[in-house]
C-alpha cells in the first residue's frame, strides 16, 4: 500500500526505509512517510507503536540506525554521503531550527517568563534584536489567546495555557513543519478543546503539520491524511474517511478504535 | 584571662587573614576545576565520565589529612616540591573539587531532560541550552549545597597549620605554647570558626528557602 | 633526582599500620555507638520538647558543626583539662569528642527521619488505639529507622576517615602508624602510598557490606 502523497512533487518532508533499536528493542522498522507542504499528516496507533519516536527522530532528538529523513531535500542529522557522520552540533541546531516541536509535558523554561520562553529561540538562534522578538512572542501569544499572561511564569499558568505558550514557542520559529507529540495527553480533559482550537486555527492557515495523538475525533478534523502506526510500521494510511470509513481493512486499526469508542 | 585574649588578638587576626585567603583561593580554584568536571561527568563520553567518577570516588574515600600529607610529602617523589602553602592549596583544592563535582551532578540531574529536549528543538547548540537552559536552573539547586561546602573548605583549612602553615588554628597553638592558656583561646578560636560557618550556612539555608518557594 | 620506591621498611613495620587500622575502625563504631544514642534521645526530645530546650539542642549542633573537627579534639584534649579536674587519656578524650561530633550531624538525621514517617502510619497507629510513646516505639521509630540506614552507612564512612585526626593528639591510629613510620624510616611517599590504599580498600569494603545491610533491611521488611 502506498503511503506517499502522488500529487505533491517534491514532499517537504520525506522519510525512508527509517529504523531505530534501542538496544535489543526495535521501535521502527523501516518506515515511509512523505508529507507535502500544508499538509497536515496525523499518526494514530497504540503506545509502544513508534508514534513519539518517529516524530523525535525527524527532530533529530533521537538518532536512527538505517534510513533517511529529508527536510526540503536535506538530510536530518547526519550529513549528506556514503559515511554516516553526524552533523556538527551547529548544523543540528540550525536544522532544528526550521523545524518546531511542541511537547506532551509543554517542556517550558520554568526560570523564563511566557513572553521569554518565545524569546529565547528569536534572539539566540535567530539572532533578533531584542524588541523585535519582543514583538513577534506577543504577536503569536496573542494569537493563541494569552495576550494577558506575558509576564507570568510557567508556574501561574494552567496546563492548557502552558501548553498555548509551547504552541507559541514553536511556530513563533517560523518553522517549516511542526511536529505535535501528544500534545493533549497531559491535560485535564475540560482544557483539551483549547489546545486543540489553536492547532485547528493554525492548520487552517496552511501550516504544515505532523501530529502523533490519541484524540481520533481530532484526528478526522485537522488532518488531509491519517497514519495508523503499530509495532514499528506504518499499518495503514489514507485520508481520513477512508480510513476511518473502514474502506481500508486492518483488524488492529479496528481493535484500536473501539479502544477508543470512536466508530468505525 | 582577658589580657590574654588581648595579647592573642593580633595573632589569631593574622593567623584569620591566612585561613580566609587559602578557604577562598580552594573556593575559586574548586568551583572552576570542579564546575567543569561535573559537566563532563553530565554530558561527557564515557571515558570522561569514567575518569571524573573515578576521580571524584577515590578523593571522596581518603581523609582530607591524609590527602593533605599525600601530597605534601608524595609529590616530591614525583619531582614537585610544593611550598607547605601551595601543598595545603592543592590538596583542599582536590578535595573540594570532588565534592563540587557532586553538587554538580546533583544539580543538574534534577532538571527534567525534557528540559533539553526544548532547548534542542528550538535550535540552541549545546553551549547555548547549558547557559540558557540549564544553568539559570541548575543554579538553584547548586547554590545552596555549594554555599554549605564552603564551610568545609573553612574548617578543612585548619588542618594546614599541620603542615605548618600560620592559619588560625596555628596562631592559637603558637600563642598557647607562649602563654599556657589552653581552654579560653580554644574557645575564642571556635567562636571565630563558628560565626564564619554558620553565617555561611545560615545564608545556604536561606537562599534553599527562597528558591523553593521560587519553584513551585 | 631518582628515587626508588622501596616498601621493604613499610612491610616490616606493617604491624604499625594494620594495629592502626584496627584502631580506627574501633574508634569509629565506638563513636558512632555512643552518637547514635546521643542522636536518638535528642531527636525525640526535640520532637516533643518546648522552645528552650530546642533552642538547646541547636545550639549543640551548630556548634559542633561549624567548628572544625581537629580544633574540637584539641579542645576536650588539652583545653578542658586545665579548667575542670578530669583527667583522661587521648584515646578516651578522642572518643568523646568524635561521639559528641557524631551525635550532633545524627540529631539532624534522625529528626528528619521522623518528620519523614508517613502521616498516614501515625494516623494507622492512632486508629489501632497505640498511645503517643506506643506509637513512637512501634510505629516512628521503626519506620524512620529504614528512612535513615542509609544516612547512618554515610556518616560511619565520614566518622572512619575523620579517625585520621586523632593522630594530632597521638592515638595510635592508622595516619599516627604512618607518621610513626615516617619518622623511623622516612619512606615517606611508600607510606603515604599504602595508606592512601587501606583508607580507600576499607572504606569501599565498609560501603559494600553496609548497602548490602541496607538492601536486606528494606526486602525483609
Amino acid at each position: 500500500m502506498s503511503v506517499l502523497d502522488p500529487s505533491s512533487g517534491t514532499p517537504l518532508l520525506r522519510i525512508r526505509g527509517l529504523e531505530k533499536a534501542y538496544g535489543q528493542v526495535t521501535v521502527l522498522r523501516g518506515v515511509d512517510l512523505d508529507v507535502a507542504k500544508g499538509e497536515v499528516v496525523t499518526v494514530i496507533g497504540p503506545s509502544g507503536g513508534g508514534k513519539t519516536t518517529l516524530l523525535r527522530c525527524v527532530n533529530f532528538l533521537e538518532t536512527y540506525d538505517k534510513g533517511s529523513i529529508r527536510i526540503d531535500g536535506e538530510e536530518v542529522g547526519y550529513q549528506d554521503g556514503p559515511r554516516r557522520a553526524m552533523r556538527s552540533e551547529r548544523d543540528l541546531a540550525r536544522m532544528r531550527a526550521e523545524t518546531g516541536m511542541v511537547f506532551q509535558m509543554f517542556n517550558l523554561f520554568p526560570h523564563l517568563t511566557a513572553a521569554e520562553n518565545v524569546m529565547l529561540g528569536l534572539v539566540k538562534v535567530r539572532r533578533k534584536p531584542k524588541a523585535e522578538a519582543r514583538a513577534i512572542a506577543e504577536h503569536w501569544l496573542r494569537r493563541v489567546g494569552l495576550a494577558e499572561k506575558l509576564d507570568r511564569l510557567p508556574s501561574e499558568l494552567s496546563g492548557g495555557q502552558q501548553q498555548r505558550v509551547g504552541i507559541a514557542r514553536a511556530v513563533a520559529m517560523d518553522p517549516k513543519i511542526l511536529l505535535l507529540d501528544e500534545i493533549t495527553s497531559a491535560l485535564d480533559p475540560e482544557l483539551v478543546g483549547e489546545v486543540l482550537d489553536v492547532v485547528l486555527q493554525l492548520a487552517s492557515e496552511g501550516m504544515t503539520m505532523l501530529v502523533v495523538t490519541h484524540e481520533i475525533g481530532f484526528a478526522r478534523d485537522v488532518s488531509n491524511r491519517v497514519v495508523f502506526m503499530a509495532d514499528g510500521l506504518i499499518a495503514a494510511a489514507g485520508p481520513p474517511r477512508e480510513l476511518f470509513g473502514g474502506a481500508i481493512e486492518v483488524e488492529r486499526l479496528r481493535a484500536f478504535l473501539s479502544r477508543f469508542g470512536a466508530r468505525v | 584571662m582577658l589580657a590574654a585574649i588581648l595579647y592573642a588578638i593580633p595573632f589569631l587576626m593574622q593567623g584569620l587573614l591566612t585561613t580566609i585567603v587559602v578557604s577562598l583561593l580552594v573556593v575559586v580554584l574548586s568551583t572552576a576545576i570542579g564546575g567543569l568536571m561535573g559537566i563532563g561527568l553530565v554530558y561527557g563520553p564515557a571515558p570522561v565520565r569514567w575518569l571524573v567518577r573515578g576521580f571524584s570516588d577515590i578523593v571522596r574515600g581518603i581523609p582530607i589529612l591524609v590527602l593533605i600529607f599525600f601530597i605534601y610529602y608524595g609529590l616530591p617523589i614525583a619531582g614537585l616540591n610544593l611550598q607547605p602553602f601551595s601543598a595545603a592549596v592543592l590538596a583542599l583544592t582536590v578535595f573540594k573539587s570532588a565534592q563540587v563535582i557532586e553538587n554538580v551532578r546533583g544539580a543538574i540531574g534534577s532538571i527534567p531532560r525534557g528540559q533539553m529536549d526544548a532547548g534542542k528543538a528550538v535550535g540552541l547548540t549545546f553551549a547555548q541550552r547549558l547557559a540558557y537552559v540549564i544553568a539559570p536552573q541548575a543554579i538553584r539547586r547548586f547554590l545552596p549545597p555549594w554555599i554549605n561546602g564552603v564551610t568545609d573548605a573553612v574548617k578543612g583549612s585548619a588542618l594546614v597549620s599541620l603542615l605548618g602553615v600560620t592559619d588560625l588554628m596555628h596562631a592559637m597553638q603558637q600563642v598557647i605554647g607562649r602563654t599556657y592558656n589552653a581552654l579560653p583561646l580554644y574557645v575564642l578560636g571556635a567562636i571565630i570558626y563558628f560565626v564564619i560557618n554558620y553565617g555561611l550556612s545560615a545564608l545556604s539555608r536561606m537562599l534553599e528557602r527562597r528558591f523553593s518557594y521560587i519553584r513551585e | 633526582m631518582g628515587y626508588h620506591l622501596n616498601f621493604n621498611l613499610i612491610w616490616r613495620h606493617f604491624d604499625k599500620l594494620w594495629g592502626g587500622l584496627v584502631l580506627s575502625l574501633e574508634l569509629a563504631l565506638v563513636s558512632i555507638a555512643i552518637g547514635i544514642a546521643i542522636g536518638l534521645t535528642l531527636a525525640v526530645i526535640h520532637v516533643s520538647g518546648g522552645r528552650i530546650v530546642r533552642a538547646l539542642i541547636g545550639a549543640y549542633v551548630e556548634f559542633i558543626r561549624n567548628v572544625p573537627l581537629i580544633l574540637l579534639v584539641y579542645l576536650v584534649f588539652y583545653g578542658l583539662p586545665t579548667a575542670v579536674d578530669i583527667s583522661y587519656d587521648a584515646t578516651t578524650s578522642f572518643v568523646a569528642t568524635l561521639s559528641l561530633y557524631a551525635g550532633a550531624y545524627l540529631v539532624e538525621v534522625f529528626r528528619s527521619g521522623l518528620d519523614a514517617v508517613p502521616r498516614g502510619l501515625i494516623d494507622a497507629g492512632k486508629a489501632i488505639g497505640l498511645t503517643p510513646w506506643q506509637r513512637l516505639v512501634h510505629v516512628r521509630l521503626p519506620t524512620m529507622l529504614r528512612i535513615t540506614l542509609p544516612a547512618l552507612s554515610n556518616t560511619f564512612i565520614s566518622l572512619f576517615k575523620d579517625t585520621s585526626v586523632a593522630s594530632v593528639i597521638a592515638v595510635p591510629e592508622l595516619t599516627y602508624g604512618a607518621q610513626w613510620i615516617n619518622f623511623n624510616t622516612f619512606r615517606i611517599a611508600e607510606v603515604y602510598l599504602v595508606v592512601t590504599s587501606m583508607y580507600l580498600a576499607t572504606g569501599y569494603a565498609i560501603l559494600l557490606a553496609l548497602r548490602a545491610l541496607e538492601r536486606r533491611f528494606v526486602i525483609g521488611r
